[in-house]
């Protein structure tokens, strides 16, 4: 793998991450990250859809009408989300019940469309698809970070595996229940993109305008 | 390595509009043909995980209750008596009250269980024994809990005046509130409950808070979840719109008259 590939593959892991540095695909974020294993099952699914959207945009990108371009990538990426979700519904379908429509909603998933547009139109099939297969294990890898402290701290098991012993069963741990609620998964990203940021400083961005201190305002 | 992207020309437009959208369409087509057996067959398979778990949540194990065979009707709720016109196995009551054709709108007043319409027919199942004797009905009942639809089995006695079990099997409420209506030890507050009082009124449901204990309302209400009013109200509700009028209150007097033979 020649190095701009692997930097194509590699940079949006944590440097350029689609969550916590552009703040991408939230939505999902939230919802099916209150266990491991819907946050396994999800980052796959977008892992396949954006390796599979990049190549196939990336193909037809120079016989791609400008004035239609969205719609055709629209069309692609809801196509392979259809499909996806057809697979999930035959193979894992107790899982696909319980991501229910949130795999559909892939489709409006802006890290998806993002680098349709944003990469796919303009570089090749090979460094598009490695740029898809990269940008879904950034995204995967805060789905499954933020699923398994939700998962562990919520019901004191991984991957439906007791760990922990809960109060209701005997133990000593009282699980937080508010980690199973979607407010707990904005917190953990919180938490997440300032630890990034705090090491990487170069991540933060700057302040579009200058908030003014009470003094100051009074002083008018 | 930006490249130049193509101009356009009307034809151009056309062409890669239509192409996108046959091949796209031939991909999912493909797929849903291919892949549909495979999830007729995880349906099914849920279907009949969903009757095992009920039979396990009777109060006795199956063994012990004597059951022998379990058969599943379609009910004409409307006149409570069994329909040949649909078959048990395929019938989807979650797409029969999508169609006006397949439904009833329930009128607001007595929509108690907040579902606005009802299909025409309901499946349910019924355990016999080896001599072919009834020994439970089980029902399927549905309703709005807090803040999401509870999708639960409601097995009765024979008689049709004693629970057997109530499991619900699907819902959304609060994780650790609402949902603690799946906890075995709430399910466990169900069996030995009665539906009528001595006067055949329609009594069985979920208290606000605590029943106390050897009252007389004891013998019809459980507690409620604490913390979930709105969940054990919605619980409450379902079960008097199901075992009501407009539910199975019409299949249950023809039960009650002995009809459980006829098919």
């Amino acid at each position: 793998m020649s190095s701009k590939l692997w930097q194509t593959f590699k940079t949006p892991w944590i440097d350029d991450n689609p969550i916590t540095l552009q703040i991408l695909g939230i939505c999902s974020a939230l919802a099916v990250t209150t266990s491991l294993d819907t946050a396994l099952v999800m980052a796959a699914a977008v892992i396949c859809v954006l390796a599979l959207s990049g190549a196939a945009v990336s193909l037809i990108r120079q016989h791609l009408p400008r004035s239609i371009r969205i719609i055709v990538q629209i069309t692609i990426i809801a196509s392979l989300v259809i499909v996806v979700d057809q697979v999930l519904k035959a193979f894992a379908f107790e899982i696909s019940k319980r991501l229910s429509v949130f795999v559909g909603l892939i489709v409006t998933n802006c890290i998806v469309l993002g680098r349709a547009e944003g990469f796919a139109m303009r570089n090749g099939v090979l460094a598009s698809t490695f740029d898809g297969i990269g940008n879904g294990i950034g995204y995967g890898l805060i789905l499954v970070l933020v699923g398994a402290l939700r998962e562990f701290f919520g019901k004191g098991s991984l991957l439906g595996k007791q760990i922990l012993i809960t109060t209701a069963q005997g133990g000593a741990f009282e699980p937080l229940h508010l980690m199973l609620l979607p407010p707990s998964a904005f917190f953990i990203i919180g938490v997440i993109i300032w630890v990034i940021r705090n090491k990487k400083p170069e991540q933060i961005e700057q302040s579009e305008f200058e908030v003014r201190s009470e003094t100051e305002v009074g002083q008018q | 390595m930006v490249e130049k992207i193509a101009a356009d020309s009307s034809l151009k437009v056309m062409l890669t509009a239509v192409a996108v959208a046959v091949i796209c369409a031939l991909l999912v087509s493909y797929s849903a043909v291919t892949l549909r057996p495979y999830y007729l067959a995880n349906l099914k398979a849920e279907r009949q995980a969903r009757l095992e778990s009920i039979l396990n949540a009777l109060p006795r194990t199956m063994d012990e209750i004597g059951v022998d065979v379990v058969e599943s009707h379609t009910v004409d709720l409307d006149t409570g008596e069994y329909s040949e016109r649909v078959d048990p196995a395929t019938y989807n009551v979650r797409q029969a009250v999508t169609d006006p054709n397949q439904s009833i709108a329930i009128p607001p007043e007595r929509d108690a269980a907040g579902i606005k319409r009802r299909a025409h027919y309901a499946v349910v199942y019924i355990l016999r024994d080896a001599d072919k004797a009834v020994r439970a009905f089980i029902l399927p009942v549905y309703g709005s809990g807090y803040q999401s639809t509870l999708y639960g089995f409601l097995a009765l006695s024979a008689d049709t005046k004693t629970v057997l079990g109530l499991k619900f099997y699907e819902q959304k409420d609060t994780p650790g509130i609402g949902a603690r209506i799946q906890d075995p030890e709430w399910e466990a507050l169900w069996p030995g409950k009665s539906v009528y009082d001595a006067s055949g009124m329609l009594r069985l449901g979920v208290a606000r808070g605590k029943v106390a204990s050897g009252s007389e309302e004891a013998d019809f209400l459980v507690d409620g979840v604490s913390g979930a009013t709105r969940t054990s109200l919605g619980v409450h509700d379902l079960l008097r719109f199901w075992l009501g009028d407009l539910g199975f209150g019409p299949y249950l007097k023809r039960m009650r008259g002995g009809k459980a033979n006829v098919q």
